[in-house]
């Protein structure tokens, strides 16, 4: 008999203050969708600097992590290591209240936030970037150099064009969980879509309806992200 | 044109060429022959650096590519290589396959380098595959797009690591068909091969490798029908 009782605290969340889902309140989300709108392209725009940031910083990174001296690449494994190593809230807790601050005088929640988005990613590509690299047959490498190309020649026009195509489905998962990562940037008072969604939370005691809002939009922005890296990747397509 | 004096290379502590002392003239056919293992590919490999040296010295035309002063990317635009693997570039074309290296490392004109490219591909009977992908040829095809390839860069010199090693044997004969005709219009040419019939009949001379040494060399003739040596005798009662 026990056990189908639901515990106080669980009722409690959902049956507090009329929060039925049967009483959901579409008038309020229409109230809010200019925010919303306002908050989404900051996720977007944020995710967008990250992506482009990490992307370009994961590829220097990723290379020098493949350097054959283990001296220079230590700072590379270094980097790596401690940016997968620790969890990314933290991250941002540092950057924004310690790094930014140092460099700027002043902290800047939007700076802070693209900046540990990148450098956070930029970890998880570079190892992308290495295994790409290191998939394609050492014959590549090979057969370009007795043509007579160097070794930037050869990864410029035989061996990265090659390993990026196999890179996409791998970094296709990286932009989905650095837009979804995002949100956490809400927290340093960025308003981008959580942060508006706790506003709405905050101002009529809602739960479902900012916070389902917020997941649908979210998951719009997933599901187009890799619709889009589908398509580059059929592009890309060799028979 | 290829001379090699005291020619030693380890893997770790694996000792694979031990000692090769040989001098190869300009249009001349070398075959290189033996049991695997013996050594033949990574000397091949020694000849254009893909392998670097443990001791010894190896000079082209003259110039030591061991000298740490040498560009070697000018030593391998004249030195042709051809892989058992083909190892063609499969996110390209077959035209764009062979126009690639002397567009980019040569820089010569795009129209020129087509059209360069094009009388290749009729030599090696591919015109019609200009603008197929690798992938969707047969290994015949591919080795002789893959020959076209290092043709394009007019080399001196054409080296062949087991090119019909990776074939049907159906295949075999028209990749084989071409190398003749190179070795006809005068190519100089080092051969990895276990295709004793061209050995025989395309080679002026023939290199019998066995444990990191060139154990005999001779014309190939005298070679395959009166071997001097144990090993070589050994060796071609098993292939022939």
């Amino acid at each position: 008999m026990n056990c189908v009782t639901l515990s106080p605290s669980v009722t409690q969340f959902f049956f507090r203050r009329g929060e039925r889902l049967m009483d959901f309140r579409f008038d309020l989300i229409i109230d809010y969708l200019p925010y919303f709108l306002r908050g989404t392209l900051y996720t977007i725009g944020i995710s967008l600097a990250g992506i482009l940031l990490g992307t370009i910083l994961g590829l220097l990174f990723g290379l020098g992590k493949m350097l054959k001296n283990k001296i220079l690449a230590f700072p590379f494994n270094l980097y790596i290591a401690f940016f997968r190593g620790t969890p990314f809230f933290v991250q941002l807790l540092l950057i924004h209240f310690g790094l930014i601050p140092a460099i700027l005088g002043t902290t800047n929640g939007l700076a802070a936030g693209i900046f540990a988005l990148s450098l956070n990613s930029a970890a998880y590509i570079a190892e992308i970037f290495r295994a790409g690299i290191q998939s394609i047959d050492r014959g590549q490498m090979e057969a370009a150099r007795s043509l007579g190309m160097n070794h930037i020649q050869a990864m410029r026009y035989v061996i990265l064009p090659q390993a990026f195509k196999r890179m996409i489905p791998p970094l296709g998962n990286e932009f989905i969980v650095l837009l979804k990562e995002s949100s956490l940037i809400s927290l340093i008072a960025v308003p981008e879509l959580i942060y508006w969604a706790r506003a709405f939370n905050g101002q009529y005691y809602k739960v479902w309806e900012p916070y389902l809002t917020a997941a649908v939009i979210y998951f719009v922005l997933t599901l187009t992200l890799s619709f889009l890296l589908s398509r580059l990747e059929k592009r890309l397509a060799t028979e | 044109m290829i001379k090699v004096e005291k020619l030693k290379k380890s893997f770790g502590a694996n000792e694979v060429l031990k000692d090769i002392n040989v001098t190869i003239k300009q249009q001349e056919v070398v075959v290189v022959i033996g049991p695997s293992g013996s050594g033949k590919s990574t000397f091949l490999r020694c000849l254009n650096l893909l392998e670097t040296i443990t001791a010894g010295h190896v000079s082209i035309e003259g110039v030591d590519i061991t000298d740490k002063q040498t560009d070697i990317n000018k030593i391998r635009a004249e030195v042709g290589m051809v892989f058992q693997q083909f190892n063609l570039f499969p996110h390209k074309t077959v035209l764009e396959n062979i126009m690639l290296s002397p567009i980019k490392v040569k820089k010569i004109a795009e129209e020129k380098a087509r059209e360069t490219a094009l009388s290749l591909l009729k030599k090696v009977g591919l015109e019609d595959k200009a603008n197929a992908y690798p992938d969707s040829l047969s290994g015949g095809q591919k080795q002789r797009v893959a020959i076209a390839r290092a043709l394009a860069m007019e080399p001196k010199i054409m080296l062949f690591d087991e090119p019909t090693s990776a074939l049907d044997p159906e295949m075999v004969g028209e990749v084989l068909e071409v190398m003749k005709q190179l070795a006809k219009e005068g190519m100089t040419m080092v051969v990895v091969t276990h295709e004793m019939g061209f050995a025989r009949e395309v080679g002026d001379r023939v290199l019998f490798m066995d444990g990191g040494y060139i154990v005999e060399e001779n014309v190939p003739q005298e070679l395959f029908d009166n071997p001097q040596h144990e090993r070589t005798q050994a060796f071609l009662s098993k292939v022939l």
